[in-house]
């Protein structure tokens, strides 16, 4: 069974223009597995994945015909159902970090927050528990780490602060927006190790939100490519490179390489009838 | 010929509560005017800390800063600003949560005394492929990629000489990455503009720059050129794992 069905899934937000609908019917359902979603930038993929987890920023709005966690329906869950699931069984890491932590708590209380859905653990056990992960997640001074304020911390630092947060709570599912775009690929190989040992071990399933293409191919199972609100495309993952889609493949021709100089990068010629 | 960019043993410590960081440790560099450098390296390296000294924003530090020869004022006022911009690592942070994109756009001109303001606002947008409907919209209603670029059009839309770039595409899909690198590398060649770029992706940097230095614990370890990097010709343990971990994700 499906670990998550997402069936004509739409967002909107109303603009000066009118409503705007910036996820317009977009389904899939998701194993435990790995998916990966690309996609232009503001095609909607953020906005996808706070959907899913009830976090539609108002005054926007969310609508789906068939949205199934787990058997459960969120569709129907009340407020408090949402309090249970959120955080706990499902989180999300969000694109901008920094932004996302609460400026005014340490990083070591906020992730010893996110292990209240662990029964009753000792203060001193949160403590090794979040050591460990703000370890586990490469930060090389831990204790420093854990003591500091998220604007004491550099880009990359916040977003393992958030994953390691996200993670402590050992979700069932898990939505990563762009969560290594801030590391280098040394740290982001050893972070990607731990999402991926979740999923293999521990049969969570992971979405990943990343423009980072070759990442993604050589990361997930499937992907899922988005533009203009829509999903255009879904592919195996090794198979991205066999993509239809003209805009995945102008995406991959655009890519900037470490053995050849092409100056300038090809660009893409946008077709109205891909927003289609 | 003196370098435009001249950093000499660069120094910066924080003081958090107990602890103090030492973030920048003897790092010196140079860059020439018209030339692209490149600063890559571990996370909580101390990247965004030097670009953050040179715009005046580390709280202590030590060592020798010049542009153009000449020391920098301990505050650097508008005329500083008007010559080196910066886009920030962070555009949520960078970005005033109650000014619309126009206002973000328009203040440093009004700043400056520009006049034509309103055809720069609008040629700033287009430039980095927002449209107008984005213009009076604020920026928590911008997906992370159109934030990015908001700073990048509020970066260049002064036209500074020097641009200090903190990891100006890592919010950008390939197609947006390349139009914007291209716009970056055309207004390199069309102004002479000289840059400091901060990323992780060695791709984006083999592509926009001509020489890099790979930093770590707050050090510079290597310095390589483009062509060096191309040839994966690094000397360092650092650098060399660097290389082979951006060949993708293989499973342990
Ligand atoms: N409050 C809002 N009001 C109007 N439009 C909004 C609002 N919030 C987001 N949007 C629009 O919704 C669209 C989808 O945004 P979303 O953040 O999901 O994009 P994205 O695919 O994650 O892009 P990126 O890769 O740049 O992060 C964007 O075009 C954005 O401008
Ligand atoms: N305001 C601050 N107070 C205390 N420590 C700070 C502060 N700002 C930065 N630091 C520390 O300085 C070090 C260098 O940070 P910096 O942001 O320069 O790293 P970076 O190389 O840009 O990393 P990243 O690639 O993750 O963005 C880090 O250990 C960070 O925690
Ligand atoms: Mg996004
Ligand atoms: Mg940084």
């Amino acid at each position: 069974m499906a670990l998550l069905t997402v069936d004509d899934l739409r967002v909107t937000f109303p603009t000066r223009q009118g409503p705007s609908e910036v996820v317009r019917g977009v389904s899939f359902t998701l194993g435990r597995e790995r998916l990966g979603i690309v996609g232009e930038s503001g095609s909607g993929k953020s906005q996808t994945g706070r959907a899913i987890l009830g976090l539609t920023p108002p005054p926007g709005r969310a609508t789906a015909r068939q949205l199934v966690f787990d058997g459960i329906d969120l569709n129907r869950a009340s407020p408090r159902d949402w309090r249970g699931l959120r955080g706990g069984r499902m989180s999300m890491v969000m694109q901008d970090p920094k932004y996302s932590l609460n400026p005014v708590m340490t990083v070591g209380r906020q992730i010893m927050e996110a292990l209240k859905f662990h029964g009753r653990l000792s203060g001193a056990d949160k403590r090794r528990r979040a050591l460990d992960m703000l370890d586990a997640v490469q930060i090389r001074d831990p204790e420093r780490v854990f003591a500091a304020y998220p604007h004491e911390l550099s880009g990359g630092m916040g977003q393992r602060a958030m994953i390691a947060m996200m993670l402590v709570a050992e979700p069932d599912l898990l939505i990563a927006d762009e969560p290594t775009s801030a590391l280098d690929v040394t740290v982001q190989v050893e972070v990607l190790r731990i999402l991926d040992r979740l999923v293999t071990d521990r049969g969570m399933g992971l979405i990943f939100i990343s423009h980072d293409l070759r990442l993604v191919s050589s990361f997930c199972d499937r992907v899922l490519v988005m533009y203009a609100g829509r999903m255009v495309e879904e592919l195996r993952a090794a198979d991205l490179h066999l993509a239809r889609h003209p805009y995945t493949r102008g995406l991959l021709n655009c890519l900037p390489d470490l053995d050849h100089d092409r100056h300038p990068l090809p660009t893409l010629e946008r077709q109205a009838d891909w927003a289609r | 010929m003196t370098p435009l960019i001249d950093i000499r043993d660069l120094d910066v410590r924080f003081t958090a509560g107990a602890s103090q960081v030492h973030a920048v440790r003897g790092l010196s560099l140079t860059v020439a005017e018209g030339e692209s450098f490149g600063l890559v390296g571990e996370s909580g390296s101390g990247k965004s800390t030097v670009l953050r000294a040179i715009c005046g924003l580390a709280p202590t530090w030590d060592g020798t800063i010049l542009i153009g020869g000449r020391a920098l004022p301990p505050r650097r006022g508008p005329e500083f600003f008007r010559q080196v911009q910066m886009v920030f690592q962070d555009p949520y942070a960078s970005l005033h949560p109650r000014h619309t994109v126009d206002r973000v756009l328009s203040e440093p001109l009004a700043i400056h005394g520009f006049s034509d303001r309103e055809t720069r606002v609008e040629r700033a947008l287009e430039e980095v492929g927002l449209g107008r409907g984005f213009r009076f919209r604020y920026p928590h209603q911008l997906s992370g990629g159109q934030r990015q670029r908001v700073a990048i059009a509020r970066a260049l839309i002064l036209e500074p000489r020097v641009l200090l770039l903190d990891e100006p595409t890592s919010a950008l899909d390939a197609s947006i990455q390349a139009e914007v690198l291209n716009l970056l590398d055309r207004l390199r060649t069309e102004r002479g503009l000289t840059y400091i770029m901060v990323s992780h992706d060695l791709a984006v940097v083999a592509h926009m720059c001509d020489r890099l230095l790979v930093m770590q614990h707050g050090q510079g370890v290597e310095e390589l050129t483009r062509a060096a990097l191309r040839a994966r010709a690094a000397t360092s343990p650092y650098t060399q794992a660097l290389l082979e971990a951006s060949r993708g994700y293989t499973a342990a």
